[in-house]
């Protein structure tokens, strides 16, 4: 049995929890006693925060939209397209006709880069999230 | 935040989660706390029983109500005119703190002028509010000695939201309700990195610690240290802007991490319209959200207990979480994602870790300077500002001054919502979430505690509107707007007042932001999810 502490995947609050798991399964859920947020305790959601985790309906591969329909693809053919097509539109209508939605659940490290690849990489500020709503 | 950050200088809750166990007094205003952020809910609850008094502005009955010492049901929208009858009345008896207002405010005459407009007379008319009731309101927060005012999206989700915000400040400034532990304005963020998205440079207006793009000596720093010629110095789009761009072609491609607007976003017929007319939609996510369905290409990422990084809760704390188990299939961490995208794009990203990003962001992040994981990795986090390694972070803000040096009263006149109820769309439609779920569901309803619990979509409506309408408990309704309609099933109860139903948007069978009005704030660009005219019909 592993150990490993988190932070609550829902709302702003901020709770720390240790992820119990026994090799590539998470298996439960133990509030840190000592975090200053949240003392011990969590709530509904937070001392279920482990199931949706392997829920069968995760998304495993990279997905192409080809005739009409989402088909499994890899990386590499994934990234390529993404790559391709964005600088295309650059070129033809300006970095101002990209838009980028970065994201109130993911990493300050991701939300930096993101941010960072928007602004340095394809050299747009229409980066938002979605802090408004 | 733009409201805070206008009267402030800084747009972010001003105390910590902790200090809510030794005020005297909460105003709790557009925020079902028990619900939303559980934890601090029960702070509350628990300082309420040791002997501190709780105001709650709000027109719902939520459960906080039962442990209120005065429970004030205004009428949907019109906060700004309730806590400006409660300033007037604070001004009027001379209970308003002279020393601070003198010393640390700017704009106090202005202040009066507005307020003076609002007696309890103007503002019972206004709000529903009785006078009675809101001179206790006054008397209550201007007695308390350390009063804490917190609020969340009832505040910020109106046309106007800023206005809201910024009457919030104005009372606590006229109290002298800031600057010390236990007191201040705390906005109680909805999603766990919220702020860290904000303070990371999300935004379309700042790079990360709200460094402003189209400041020189700012964008000439972000030059030399990402070793690019030049960045854009005009601000960009926010999402209410983007989707409005896509709709008229201007926009083009749009890139999604993480987010599911066509379920979080108002006006759902629209949005749909504004992501089909784009060329390109990349959808970044854990699941097979209602927006990725509609992406070209659709890149699975690794979920929270899958990856290294850090996480800034609603207090600016900055916390570490572990990798607990590996992505399943060839899902990968949204920043390795990024760093090969961006590599293929021609800007090369070679990052180790997590850990060596955060490097980069403390060296060009003042208020996260000496944020770094040795230090997070032996505590439970630090709360920003936190300027260098030595500094023990910032556990409370604008101790002795402003982030901006004096706070400015910004005093607002009373707008009512957007999209009153007529003759024909008779009811005041209010949205938010509900304890067992969570935003648009994509998590909590594959958690089957949580969906035992709270199935389906349900409308809170008053037994008496009910009775009128032939309504009964659990029966199907259809609700429509001016935008279109769903069908789900009523929930008879008190905790709504007449003339005002709610419901939630976490159900895809039953998304409510088919009907919301996507009329926004001017400034924050905040939709009106809190109120917007709909009609009601018993399916047959």
């Amino acid at each position: 049995m592993r150990r490993t502490r988190t932070v609550c995947p829902f709302c702003g609050c901020g709770c720390s929890f240790y992820l119990l798991s026994e090799g590539e399964r998470v298996t439960g859920i133990e509030p840190s006693p000592s975090n200053p947020v949240n003392k011990g305790m969590l709530c509904v959601k937070g001392w279920n925060a482990h199931e949706f985790i392997h829920s069968p309906e995760r998304l495993t591969r990279p997905l192409i939209r080809k005739h009409g329909e989402l088909v499994e693809s890899t990386w590499d053919e994934a990234l390529k397209v993404v790559a391709e097509k964005l600088l295309d539109i650059k070129k033809q209508f300006g970095p101002r006709a990209l838009g980028f939605l970065s994201s109130a659940k993911v990493t300050n490290e991701e939300n930096y880069l993101f941010m960072k690849m928007a602004r340095a990489a394809f050299g747009t500020n229409n980066v938002d999230h979605c802090a408004r709503l | 935040m733009v409201g805070l950050a206008a009267t402030f200088g800084s747009g972010a809750m001003t105390n910590s989660i902790n200090d809510f166990d030794d005020a005297d007094m909460f105003l709790v205003i557009g925020s079902n706390t028990t619900s939303q952020h559980p934890l601090i809910g029960s702070r509350i609850i628990n300082a309420v029983k040791r002997g501190a008094k709780l105001l709650l502005i709000d027109p719902r009955e939520i459960q906080l109500a039962e442990f209120a010492d005065l429970h004030l049901r205004q009428n949907i929208g019109t906060d700004v005119a309730v806590l400006n009858g409660i300033m007037n009345i604070i001004i009027e008896e001379g209970l308003y703190d002279k020393e601070f207002v003198e010393t640390r405010t700017e704009g106090f005459d202005q202040l009066k002028e507005i307020v003076g407009k609002y007696p309890p007379r103007v503002v019972e008319k206004i709000s529903g509010v009785k006078a009675t009731d809101l001179k206790k309101a006054a008397l209550m927060y201007a007695k308390a000695k350390k009063a804490m005012l917190a609020y969340a999206m009832g505040i910020t989700q109106h046309t106007t939201g800023v206005d809201n915000v910024k009457t919030c400040a104005n009372l606590a400034m006229l109290t002298g309700n800031l600057g010390r532990p236990s007191t201040g304005v705390n906005p109680l963020r909805g999603q766990n990195n919220v702020q860290g998205a904000c303070d990371m440079g999300g935004l379309p207006n700042v790079y990360s610690g709200y460094q402003p793009v189209t400041d020189a000596a700012v964008k000439k720093k972000f030059e030399d240290a990402w070793g690019v010629a030049t960045l854009d110095d005009k601000v960009g789009l926010t999402i209410t802007d983007m989707m409005m761009a896509a709709q008229k072609g201007e926009l083009k491609a749009l890139y999604v991490m993480g987010e599911n607007p066509l379920m979080s976003d108002p006006d759902t017929s629209h949005i749909e319209q504004a992501l089909s007319n784009l060329d390109f939609l990349v959808v970044q996510d854990i699941f097979l959200s209602e927006t990725a369905a509609k992406a070209d290409v659709v890149l699975p990422a690794a979920s929270f207990a899958e990856k290294d990084g850090t996480y800034t809760n609603t207090e600016r704390r900055v916390q570490l979480s572990g990798q607990a188990v590996s992505p399943p299939g060839l899902a990968r961490p949204d920043w390795q994602i990024i760093c090969e995208l961006s590599t293929l794009a021609g800007y090369t990203m070679n990052y180790k870790s997590p850990a060596d990003i955060m490097k980069e962001i403390n060296a060009l992040t003042p208020s996260y300077a000496g944020i770094t994981y040795e230090r997070l990795e032996r505590g439970h986090g630090l709360q920003w500002p936190c300027i260098n390694e030595e500094h023990p972070g910032t556990p409370y803000l604008h101790k002795d001054k402003f982030s901006k040096g004096k706070g400015t009263f910004m005093p607002c006149e009373f707008k009512p919502v957007a999209e009153m109820p007529d003759a024909e769309y008779d009811f005041m439609l209010t949205t938010g979430r509900i304890y067992y779920h969570y935003h648009t569901g994509t998590m909590t309803r594959r958690t089957s505690i949580l969906e035992r619990e709270a199935p389906a979509a349900l409308v809170e409506i008053n037994p008496e509107d009910a009775k009128k309408l032939g309504i009964k408990n659990n029966e199907t309704v259809e609700l429509t707007s001016r935008r279109g309609s769903i069908r789900l099933k009523a929930e008879l109860t008190k905790r709504v007042p007449q003339n005002v139903i709610f419901s939630t948007f976490h159900f895809h069978e039953a998304p409510v932001n088919i009907l919301t009005n996507p009329a926004y704030d001017p400034i924050a660009k905040i939709p009106e999810y809190k109120g917007c005219a709909v009609k009601i019909r018993r399916c047959a």
